[in-house]
């Protein structure tokens, strides 16, 4: 080891027998599958406290031996150093890597280890793949495969445990199923806050329940059925609706808050059965609330637009000289930026967005309920935050200012605009559900969901995150983007054919300097982070969540 | 001619005329019956006539021969639509199936089916005892061809004029062989001494001593193979060959007018056949050698009707003999047809001839 | 390439002629006319079967009247034509199999797509599809020939258990076990 790579604060590992350079400490689980390998587990969990009581991740551990006399480093005859390798296996996941550490991760001891643990594990374990949500994403299925005997030498009768626990309103449990890792009971605690969960008659017949009185019912509890590593938690939401290995997963964004949740949506010939987290060490680890698992029943919502007036009629409207838009920071930066690009060819008065807070929970659900407030910022669709009330608005409508209204995917009449406001102007509705603006429009637009176009968002890290197309959407409904493409070009003939999310950012990043450089198929899935600076004077209702702090003058600005 | 004369031939060559259909229709069946048992197969036995097929032994038989079969096809036949291509000449489009229908039926009005013997004398059975019976048969079959040249051409497309073609110049090659292949037939019949023209019944009794198959092969062979390229039936049937024309001459054609030309086909078939029998399998004589001139038929309406029952027999064989070869040989290449045709039909007909010519003399001399 | 000339033997007077091939043609054929026929007339008589004959897919219930398949859908993941489609349910709490938990709601096996390869009688865990001795499949319609869940049990029926797995697991269940 030369001085030099000793400065880095780097050190070398040894993976049988392959040097591999780490930051001291560093998991030896994380490090082995840092290089492509895999060392199986159960209970451990990146995110999560290390408990190691599984024991699937044994492996071999040496050092380099030091005489004990003199002390002077023992050498082969070769001259290379002597690995003194521990004559018990250690576990992995309980291990941190350390200078001239030796690993045997395939070792015929380490293989009879797994072999064992494996067969202890199935023991007890039902043979209902069959019928187990997790068969097909289910580590114990894997693993034994890998090092499962293929047969039971166990004649005794199984331990017999309960079944059908509901555990929460979200969350059911097969005791029998379960592994004992304590994955679950670790979440509760020490990310979820929740400490609900724990082992009850320890022994033969240990078994996961919830403390007596209580439930799993926080916001997160759908996360445990996540990283369960058998079927034993399993989600009452998807629960028996499909098989995993049918579901085709597509890497999306969470639109419930500004955290910008890194998701992946699991469809299957067009119809979406689940959401999951994907892993941002950035933005949400691996974690998601349940309510944003849920928001894909909105595309199958009944009050989801499929059928309306077409896009030939809408620039008629355009043509009026008193138009004003209304964007939603829902929509995604393409679309905004079609939507400005739209305001500036017409004779717009003003446009505007529906600004809208809740109180966060400090985790992964902010305080900003629109994913993309700093998209419409960004693209100049906006140029100070949202209010919740569009007064200004209403108060033009009412003094004749505004006759023609563009609303994209917001209802007006929850943003302060009252039923009979809308009355007096003439409305285009775009938008994806139908509601009391969409009853006042004179032309309705339906338009995809977020599930069915591709997209990006700008979360409150000002971290610019891509959507991709889960599902085709409902027959008949044309994409956002080229809907907006063609009024453009109506009115501008000359501008390109914007119609793709690709299209739109060739202009985009000409345009705006913060996007220098950016393209759509360039932008990796775990987004990239863009200089917020510019919009540092305004006050984003912003508190602390999983991966944010709220800058120090904002948090005066609010108070 | 006296009314009652006339009105006895219309009944006579209605009767003829229907019972050259009704064969016809038969050799359909026997044609379905025979392909299917040389393939191990069983044939059509299914068609039925409610009241008719349901009598235990009797109608349950028939329905098992497929004897209800040829009704069910000739009512098929007439029943379906019969469509007419935009594009087709329509007169002769309509004239050709009757072009091809006319000549089947007409010629076997001079075929003779058997004889009466009245007070020592042998009478035909035939519609009309003419002297130039053969050549009426020759100019009136080739005739025939015309329903099938008027149906490739009026049918303005492709495989039916492919068809046509074909049809006239197979027809054009193997004419010549089969009338030379006959003449030694006639120059026997004709003896010095001996005034019986081209009648084909002084050419069948000629054969009660032996059958003319017996003393003439090659012109049996040669008129025989002859037949089957008149008639189109494979190895010859260049007209339709099914795999290279579509259905040939009569692709454009359906229902009741692709009756007519199937049943004219058949027709043909069976009035070669008769012919052939007369020629050269000895009518109705039924001993192929027979040199003491037995005269083995009693006179009257009984030795009539075992005569015709002879004759009968001996056409249907040849009927069977059509259908086995069918089933038994392959198409030959266009090309091969008329090699055969005019490098070794031809020539032989023409060496057979001059053979049988020389002999004749021989034996005229002595 | 090394070109072979064969020399073919000249062709006697008997083989230019053709005459005596076409004889033995129609020996043969001749022959074959008194051979019996192979023909079965089908309505009426019908094929024996053989062991392992691949019919239409069916479903069949255990002895005790239980539906056997428990919708894993292994089967509708392995059709090659895409035939078969599973809407899986879950069995009613207070019914005598609620100790399966699982079970179709829709079966259904669309008969103008299956190709009888039999993937799916190979691939259940359950030995709950299979491809029995049907093979006569008509219908008027479309959809009639998509079979449903009952239809497929119909046509199924019952074949015996050799394992029992859910009796035992149900014994289990109810006796437990004391800790």
């Amino acid at each position: 080891m030369s001085e030099e790579q000793k400065d880095d604060g780097l050190i070398s590992v040894f993976i049988d027998d392959e040097e591999v350079r780490c930051k001291p400490g560093t998991n030896l689980v994380d490090l082995v599958a840092s290089v492509g390998q895999e060392i199986p587990h159960y209970c451990y969990h990146p995110k999560l406290s290390v408990s190691g009581n599984c024991r699937m991740c044994l492996i071999e551990l040496g050092m380099p031996g030091r005489d004990r006399a003199t002390g002077e480093p023992m050498l082969n005859e070769d001259g290379t150093p002597k690995i003194m390798f521990f004559p018990n296996p250690a576990i992995a996941c309980g291990t941190k890597a350390g200078p001239g550490m030796h690993v045997r991760t395939k070792s015929e001891m380490v293989k009879k280890c797994r072999e064992g643990v494996m067969e202890f594990l199935l023991i007890n374990h039902p043979l209902d793949c069959p019928i187990c949500d997790q068969a097909g994403e289910c580590k114990l299925q894997e693993f034994a495969t890998d090092y499962g005997k293929g047969y039971s030498r166990f004649v005794e009768q199984k331990v017999v445990k309960p079944k059908r626990t509901v555990l929460g309103p979200r969350v059911m449990l097969d005791d029998e199923r379960c592994v004992l890792c304590s994955r679950c009971i670790r979440f509760s605690k020490e990310i979820a806050n929740d400490d609900v969960l724990g082992f009850v008659d320890r022994g033969s017949y240990s078994t996961l329940t919830c403390y007596p009185g209580k439930q799993l019912e926080n916001n997160y509890s759908l996360n445990t059925v996540d990283i369960c590593p058998v079927g034993a938690l399993t989600s009452r939401d998807f629960r028996f609706k499909m098989r995993v290995w049918f579901l085709k997963e597509t890497p999306s964004i969470c639109t419930e808050s500004s955290v910008g949740v890194n998701t992946l949506v699991a469809s299957r010939e067009g119809k979406i059965y689940r959401i999951t987290p994907r892993r941002n060490d950035d933005v949400n680890d691996t974690w998601m609330p349940d309510s944003g698992r849920m928001l894909y029943k909105e595309v199958e919502a009944d009050n989801r637009l499929s059928e309306g007036g077409n896009i030939e009629q809408v620039p008629a409207y355009l043509e009026s000289d008193k138009l004003a838009y209304v964007g939603s920071a829902k929509a995604s930066v393409e679309e905004l930026y079609l939507l400005n690009r739209l305001s500036r060819a017409t004779k717009s008065v003003a446009n505007y967005v529906v600004g809208r807070t809740q109180e966060g929970d400090e985790l992964l659900i902010s305080n900003d309920v629109n994913p993309n407030t700093r998209g419409a910022l960004s693209v100049g669709f906006i140029e100070s935050l949202p209010g919740a009330e569009l007064s200004e608005l209403g108060a033009k409508i009412d003094s004749g200012d505004v006759d023609t209204l563009v609303v994209y995917n917001e209802d007006l009449t929850a943003a302060g605009i009252s039923v009979e406001q809308l009355a007096k102007v003439k409305i285009v509705y775009f938008g994806t559900a139908s509601n009391a603006t969409s009853e006042a429009a004179e032309l309705v637009i339906p338009t995809q969901s977020v599930f069915e176009k591709e997209g990006t968002f700008i979360n409150q890290q000002f971290r610019l995150q891509k959507f991709l197309e889960a599902t085709p959407g409902p027959a008949g409904v044309a994409e956002d983007l080229v809907s907006f493409s063609r009024l453009l070009n109506h009115i501008e003939p000359d501008t390109g054919k914007l119609e793709t999310a690709e299209a739109v950012w060739s202009e985009l990043s000409k345009e705006v300097s913060m996007f220098d450089g950016i393209t759509f198929g360039g932008l990796s899935p775990e987004g990239v982070q863009l200089d917020g600076s510019a919009f540092k004077h305004l006050p984003f209702c912003e508190g602390k969540t999983l991966h944010y702090e709220p800058a120090v003058e904002t948090v005066e600005a609010e108070a | 001619m006296e009314l009652i004369d006339f009105f006895w031939i219309i009944v006579k060559a209605t009767i003829v005329a229907v019972a050259l259909l009704s064969f016809s229709n038969l050799a359909v069946l026997a044609e379905r019956k025979v392909s299917s048992w040389i393939q191990g197969r069983v044939g059509p036995n299914r068609t039925s006539i409610p009241i008719l097929g349901a009598i235990p032994v009797i109608g349950t038989g028939l329905t098992k021969m497929g004897l209800f079969q040829p009704v069910a096809d000739g009512l098929k036949l007439l029943l379906k639509e019969d469509p007419v291509p935009a594009h087709v000449n329509k007169f002769y489009f309509f004239l050709a199936p009757i072009a091809a229908m006319i000549p089947a039926v007409t010629t076997v009005a001079v075929v003779p089916v058997g004889q009466i013997i009245e007070n020592g004398v042998a009478v035909p059975l035939v519609l009309a005892d003419l002297d130039i019976g053969m050549l009426f048969i020759f100019a009136v079959s080739a005739l025939g061809v015309y329903g099938m040249i008027l149906a490739g051409w009026a049918s303005n497309s492709k495989y039916p004029f492919l068809g046509g073609i074909r049809s006239s110049a197979q027809m054009i090659s193997y004419e010549l062989s089969m009338g030379l292949s006959i003449l030694p037939v006639f120059m026997w019949s004709n003896a010095p001494g001996v005034e019986s023209g081209l009648s084909l019944f002084s050419v069948v009794q000629n054969q009660q001593f032996v059958w003319g198959i017996i003393f003439m092969p090659i012109s049996a062979l040669l008129f025989l193979v002859s037949i089957f390229a008149e008639t189109n039936r494979l190895p010859f049937d260049m007209p339709e060959s099914e795999s290279e024309l579509v259905a040939g001459f009569n692709t454009e054609y359906g229902s009741f007018k692709f009756g007519l030309f199937f049943a004219a086909e058949y027709a043909h078939i069976i009035v070669g056949s008769g012919i052939f029998a007369a020629l050269f399998l000895g009518g109705w004589h039924p001993l192929p050698f027979n040199p003491m001139g037995w005269e083995l038929q009693p006179s009257g309406l009984l030795g009539a009707l075992i005569s015709m029952g002879i004759f009968l027999g001996k056409t249907f064989f040849v009927v069977f003999f059509f259908i086995w070869i069918r089933w038994t040989l392959p198409r030959f290449r266009y090309d091969q047809v008329m090699k055969l045709g005019w490098t070794m039909m031809l020539p032989l007909a023409l060496v057979n001839l001059i053979v049988y010519a020389i002999v004749f003399a021989f034996i005229d001399m002595n | 390439m090394a070109i072979k000339k064969i020399e073919r033997k000249p062709l006697t007077l008997a083989e230019k002629s053709y005459l005596p091939q076409i004889a033995s043609g129609l020996k043969i054929t001749l022959k074959n006319i008194f051979r019996p026929t192979v023909t079965l007339q089908y309505p009426e008589e019908r094929p024996e079967i053989p062991e392992g004959y691949r019919g239409v897919p069916t479903l069949v219930k255990d002895p005790n009247g239980r539906e056997k398949c428990v919708s894993c859908q292994l089967c509708e993941f392995v059709c090659p034509p895409k035939a078969i489609r599973i809407t899986p349910g879950e069995l009613d709490e207070e019914s005598e199999n609620a100790h399966v938990e699982k079970g179709p709601k829709e079966f259904e096996v669309n008969m103008l797509r299956c190709i009888y390869c039999g993937f799916c009688q190979e691939v259940c865990p359950e030995e709950a599809i299979w491809l029995q001795d049907t093979f006569s499949v008509s219908g008027y319609t479309r959809e009639e020939l998509v079979y449903k869940k009952d239809k497929l049990y119909e046509l199924g029926g019952t074949l015996p258990d050799d394992h029992h797995k859910w009796d035992k697991k149900k014994a289990a269940e109810n006796s437990g076990n004391p800790h």
